[in-house]
């Protein structure tokens, strides 16, 4: 028994070492202890309303976020914006619809329903202005990335000089942890950059970890659920192997062979 | 075998017992003689049944919610994932519950392999075992496909492609496999129905493969033939069902972890990124479960030989019974054989290793001497093995003592152990 268990564990260490051995490629990233981590971890509800500031104001110039809707703003376990906060939000953008009875596009503003407004037309005029670059949609980023919320987080921060010899062509940044360290998005955050509602000093790390957490949050919307449900999951589970083995134990005492 | 004795005990249970004798079977499976030393790795099978009905109930729930269409079917994922009810539970227990069924999937085989459960009178037990592992490798590829990432996407190019290989009719079977001239939507929808499919031969093929284990009944870890139903044997309920379901527990703690603390470690990161067929990622790999044959295919340098080369190491699987000329079935009599059957298992797990890396240097090197060793493992050191090996003495019974010769103290431990 205790073999089985051992055996167990160590192939599971193989399985999950040998994808850690994939993952710790070239410049190690910036761990931060994320308050979502572990079996309790949680969203930090502050850090998710600052981090959509960021992302409204620095983020969505240039990078849509389509599979979110301004209804998820205020909804359990995300940044958990009042209803009417959330209305205000969504009716600050302007929505086309239609085609009305006239058949005529209209605009009007944002509901609750909607989608987040996409900074462009499509995917060819995101590149178009952007150098030829596509900015990623940011709605399941976090997961996209390898490193997910620290690659996110390292790259905020990974902007230096280039090392010397290395020439950049125009628009293109020097980045420690960009795949290539060549990246066409310069450095999108600086000291102060806005200013926070709730008083809180916008410092560069602050503001990366902020829309750091918001975008892990975008792309794992149910991750408190999942992690208390997965808690109580696991206890049931515990204590019902627990008393299955005593059964066992007990409707095996019968024969003479030991289980 | 007393089945036909049995009479239902109520006048109606009589009376439709006779017209369908489901009654009998339930006894049957109730009653079947089960050998009594089997250790854990034998729960395996119980374990496999419940992922397979995992995956079909999960599977079920989210083809109401996918839709397989190359502009929608990525959006339809995160519909599933941000606003179906539990969505993203159902669909993390099916990714990660593909992990977990070739997880046990590969004890259930390492297990036969090691206790000789495929000899006579087994053979075609294994082999239906075989083509199930086969289609769950074909569902678990196409099942792959669906979220339409960029993983799907170009994962399906690449294995797709394999079939170009084959001479003269290798370009027009890719076209028709892809429905097109690349992978595209006609691909998806026709992976997608496949997908559904599968599962329920695999279903069928899992019916058959008990049926044809029901017949001789199970090996044991001694690997001898036991006298059914005997004091060797207890009847499967209640003995083994409470101990396959403990296992099973087991089985599902590790399964709850992956689920709720890690859904997608197993996965790979720019599956989250949607099909581009203009971008291709910087690794193709394929899901971890499949890494070993990847390894194979890739250190044959010619593309054709390499297909053959991978196609190879299942069939030589399925030719096991007649490769394998021992008449001792269980490792544990076989010095030698418990030896190479080790080295076997390192080398698998070389290979899923480098299978994962860039086929380039020295991964290049060992995943080609690991691949040759595969085969010499097969299709040399086993049959010549047979002939060769002093085995132990083996025990006449469960319960009774070993046939002739000293007594073999080491042995009497090892037994003890088993019992």
């Amino acid at each position: 028994m205790k073999k089985i268990v051992t055996i167990t564990y160590l192939i599971f260490l193989l399985l999950i070492g040998s994808y850690q051995v994939r993952a710790a490629e070239k410049t190690d990233l910036i761990k931060i202890d994320w308050s979502f981590n572990g079996l309790f971890g949680k969203f930090d509800r502050g850090s998710l309303q600052r981090g959509y500031q960021v992302y409204s104001e620095v983020c969505a110039a240039c990078h849509s976020m389509k599979y979110l809707s301004y209804r998820n703003l205020s909804e359990k376990g995300g940044p958990e914006f009042s209803i009417e906060q959330a209305k205000a939000i969504a009716a600050s953008f302007e929505i086309t619809d239609g085609p009305n009875a006239d058949g005529e596009m209209f605009t009007r503003p944002g509901k609750l329903s909607d989608k987040f407004l996409m900074p462009y037309e499509n995917d060819k005029a995101a590149q178009a202005a952007n150098g030829g670059a596509y900015p990623p949609d940011m709605s399941v980023l976090a997961k996209a990335r390898k490193g997910g919320a620290d690659y996110i987080y390292s790259l905020l921060l990974g902007y230096d000089d280039p090392p010397n010899g290395m020439i950049l062509d125009d628009g293109v940044y020097y980045n420690k942890y960009m795949y290539g360290n060549q990246i066409k998005m310069s450095a999108p955050l600086s000291e102060g950059l806005i200013e926070y509602g709730d008083g809180t000093e916008a410092s560069v790390e602050q503001m990366s970890k902020d829309v750091t957490t918001f975008l892990m949050w975008a792309a794992e919307p149910h991750l408190e659920t999942r992690h208390r449900m997965g808690f109580k999951a696991i206890v049931y589970l515990i204590i019902l192997t627990v008393l299955v083995y005593f059964s066992m134990k007990k409707i095996w005492s019968r024969v003479e062979s030991k289980v | 075998m007393s089945d036909h004795d049995y009479q239902p005990s109520s006048k109606l249970g009589k009376w439709f017992n006779d017209r369908l004798p489901l009654l009998t079977l339930s006894n049957h499976l109730a009653e079947y003689p089960t050998p009594k030393n089997l250790n854990y790795w034998w729960t395996f099978g119980g374990i496999l049944t419940f992922c397979l009905i995992t995956q079909i109930v999960t599977g079920l729930t989210l083809a109401m919610h996918y839709i397989a269409d190359s502009d929608l079917a990525f959006a339809s994922v995160e519909h599933i994932m941000r606003d179906v009810n539990y969505g993203w539970l159902i669909r993390y227990v099916h990714a990660n519950g593909a992990s977990m069924f070739f997880l046990a999937v590969y004890i259930h085989i390492f297990r036969a392999l090691y206790y000789g459960s495929y000899k006579s009178p087994r053979e075609v037990i294994w082999i239906i075992g075989m083509i199930i592992y086969f289609l769950m490798m074909a569902t678990a590829f196409m099942g792959y496909v669906l979220p339409w990432g960029q993983m799907s996407f170009w994962g399906a190019t690449v294995i797709t492609n394999l079939f170009s290989a084959i001479p003269f009719v290798g370009e027009g079977i890719v076209a028709w496999l892809w429905g097109g001239f690349a992978v595209d939507n006609p691909t998806l929808t026709r992976f997608y129905a496949l997908h559904y499919l599968l599962p329920f031969l695999i279903l069928g093929l899992v019916v058959l493969h008990i049926w044809a284990l029901h017949v001789p009944g199970n090996n044991n870890p001694i690997g001898i033939d036991i006298k059914k139903p005997s004091k060797d044997t207890v009847p499967f309920h209640p003995y083994i069902v409470i101990k396959d379901g403990f296992a099973l527990l087991m089985f599902m703690i590790v399964f709850a972890f992956f689920v709720f603390y890690s859904p997608n470690i197993l996965g790979h990161a720019d599956n989250y990124i949607e099909a581009n067929p203009m971008v291709t990622p910087a690794h193709i790999v394929p899901e971890w479960y499949l890494l070993p044959f990847y390894a194979i295919l890739r250190s044959v340098p010619d593309k054709l030989l390499g297909v053959i080369a991978m196609f190879a190491a299942i069939f030589v699987l399925v030719i096991l019974p007649w490769l394998d000329t021992s008449k001792i079935r269980s490792a544990v009599f076989r010095p030698l054989y418990k030896q190479f059957y080790w080295i076997l298992v390192i080398d698998v797990l070389i290979l899923g290793y480098v299978g994962a890396m860039p086929a380039e240097g020295l991964y290049l090197l060992v995943a080609r001497v690991a691949t040759t060793y595969y085969f010499i493992h097969f299709l040399i050191v086993l049959p010549i093995l047979g002939y060769r090996e002093k085995t132990i003495p083996v025990p006449l019974s469960i319960t009774e003592p070993v046939l002739g010769g000293s007594p073999n103290p080491g042995l009497i431990k090892r037994k003890e152990s088993l019992n």
